[in-house]
């Protein structure tokens, strides 16, 4: 067992020793692989900050009733009555235009802005939660409440994150083809690699195949190989997209900052570097595979 | 422990290499096949390597039909011989001492020993002081014995040496046959294939005489 273990960090050794060999060489073959793989994964972190977003923001979808600027209070009650009886409601919150003005105040740091101003310019609302999520229940329920009486402005809070959240659907999409297509280019970094280095040790496997090696045997390193570079492609992809959230995180908290609110780009969760790390090792591995079974009995013919 | 059977092998072209070859060698024993060149002679030992695989007839080694072995069992088969080629087939880019370590690096043996029996089988050869060297700083007949050395360095039971001693002036030639008589003297089965008479003079030894295929 621990003789067996020892074995294959003997291979692991020799590979890395041969990856190295040219030290340019085996750096920029990793680093292509991980400029290829840090594209999409950017990518995705970009979408999976924005998607928590949109989550954050939307919750679950409100629709507001903004009620004329001279509603009474009589209305208002009457009003509130309706609106609990109906049942594709599940909850409503009634804001009055005071409390309303005080919440801008403090969640949108334009105190000084509304200090200045002579009378409240935001009428009463109701929130209203509906029961049902589904884009067609809201619009029908928005156009309904719309029409109640006192009622000036109907507006689904919503709206706005579905047509966000269309464009990110777009926008996995295109990281999905995009990762699709690097994952080619990494598979055929490393079939070409793994091609270059059974032709240039042509002799010593054709030598250990007369003494005795087994296609196992004589597979084994190649393969080590492939999966390393993948690995090292994994973690110099990672640190690019690392880095470069690093870099982009402080002139986003300035900018956000400007707007009173506090966003900052999430990096890569464990599980996702780790996938990274998982996945690009695999494509490594699968590159040599591909490349081991093609041309090992093709350029040196098995006896 | 190797046997022939009415073996024939035909190239493809049509070449016959050997032609209805039988003979029987007994454990122990040291052959030289000798012939001149094209007789057959390196065919006849790529058989019992499976290198090469009969057209009819069988060559048994160690009572296993090699003709009939799958290629997965082949490598366990050539573990059990040492092969000297004719073309040394040594390797360039690593050391004399890696070269010999590379039979026991495909057996996966234990690696504190391995040092130690590399050492051992350069020391029999007489090549101790050169581990460090690149095989390609080495001299004809130091080549020719570190292929030895590589041969013998998992302790075969059989040894097969084509045209050992190809190139070599006589002296090292001798040398080199005397290398070969002392593993004969401790047991090991030795064929050996050889064109050149004055080796053969020396000692009664027993000869598998091959012309155009056909055993004399």
């Amino acid at each position: 067992m621990i003789h067996a273990f020892a074995r294959h960090l003997g291979i692991l050794r020799a590979v890395l020793r041969r990856m190295f060999a040219s030290r340019v060489g085996g750096l920029l073959n990793i680093l292509v692989i991980g400029i290829a793989l840090s594209l999409p994964a950017g990518m995705y972190v970009l979408l999976k900050n924005a998607q928590g977003l949109v989550e954050q923001l939307s919750g679950t979808p409100q629709i507001s009733l903004f009620l004329a600027l001279n509603a009474q209070e009589s209305d208002i009650a009457e009003l509130h009555g309706r609106l609990e009886a109906n049942e594709a409601i599940a909850n409503v919150e009634f804001i009055s235009r005071d409390r309303a003005l005080e919440q801008l105040k403090q969640s949108t740091g334009l105190a000084d802005v509304i200090g200045s101003l002579e009378k409240n310019p935001l009428p009463d609302a109701f929130i209203v939660s509906p029961k049902q999520a589904e884009p067609q229940a809201l619009d029908a329920l928005r156009d309904e409440l719309a029409r109640l009486p006192r009622v000036e402005q109907a507006q689904l809070d919503s709206a706005w994150a579905y047509k966000l959240e269309a464009l990110l659907r777009f926008g996995r999409l295109a990281v999905l083809i995009l990762a699709s297509l690097l994952s080619l280019a990494l598979i055929a970094v490393t079939f070409n690699t793994i091609r270059l280095q059974i032709l240039t040790q042509r002799d010593e496997i054709e030598v250990s195949r007369l003494i005795g090696a087994t296609d196992g045997f004589i597979r084994r390193p190649f393969l080590y190989f492939g999966a390393l570079q993948g690995l090292f492609g994994g973690i110099a992809a990672w640190l690019i997209v690392s880095a470069s959230l690093l870099l982009l995180n402080r002139p986003l908290g300035e900018l956000s900052q400007l707007y009173a609110s506090q966003f900052v780009l999430q990096p890569l969760s464990p599980g996702d570097s780790l996938s990274l790390l998982l996945f690009s090792l695999y494509l490594g591995w699968l590159g040599a595979w591909l490349s081991v079974a093609r041309h090992l009995s093709r350029i040196i013919p098995a006896n | 422990m190797i046997s022939f059977n009415q073996v024939n092998k035909r190239y493809p072209g049509g070449y016959e290499a050997l032609k209805n070859v039988s003979f029987d060698i007994a454990e122990g024993e040291m052959v030289f096949v000798s012939g001149h060149s094209g007789a057959g002679k390196s065919t006849l030992l790529k058989l019992v390597a499976g290198i090469e695989r009969p057209n009819s007839g069988s060559v048994l080694v160690n009572n296993q039909n090699v003709g009939a072995l799958k290629g997965a069992a082949l490598p366990y088969l050539r573990r059990n011989l040492g092969i000297i080629f004719q073309d040394h087939k040594l390797l360039f880019d690593r050391s004399v001492f890696d070269n010999v370590l590379l039979p026991l690096q495909i057996c996966g043996f234990d690696h504190r020993e391995n040092a130690k029996r590399v050492r051992a089988a350069l020391d029999k050869v007489g090549l101790l002081k050169r581990e460090k060297a690149n095989p390609i700083a080495l001299s004809g007949g130091e080549q020719q014995r570190l292929c030895i050395a590589r041969a013998i360095v998992n302790r075969p039971s059989i040894l097969l040496a084509d045209e050992p001693t190809g190139n070599l002036d006589t002296e090292y030639a001798h040398e080199i046959m005397d290398i070969f008589r002392s593993f004969h003297q401790v047991g090991v089965t030795l064929l050996i294939s050889t064109h050149d008479e004055s080796v053969l003079q020396d000692g009664a030894v027993r000869r598998l005489a091959l012309k155009q295929g056909e055993l004399q």
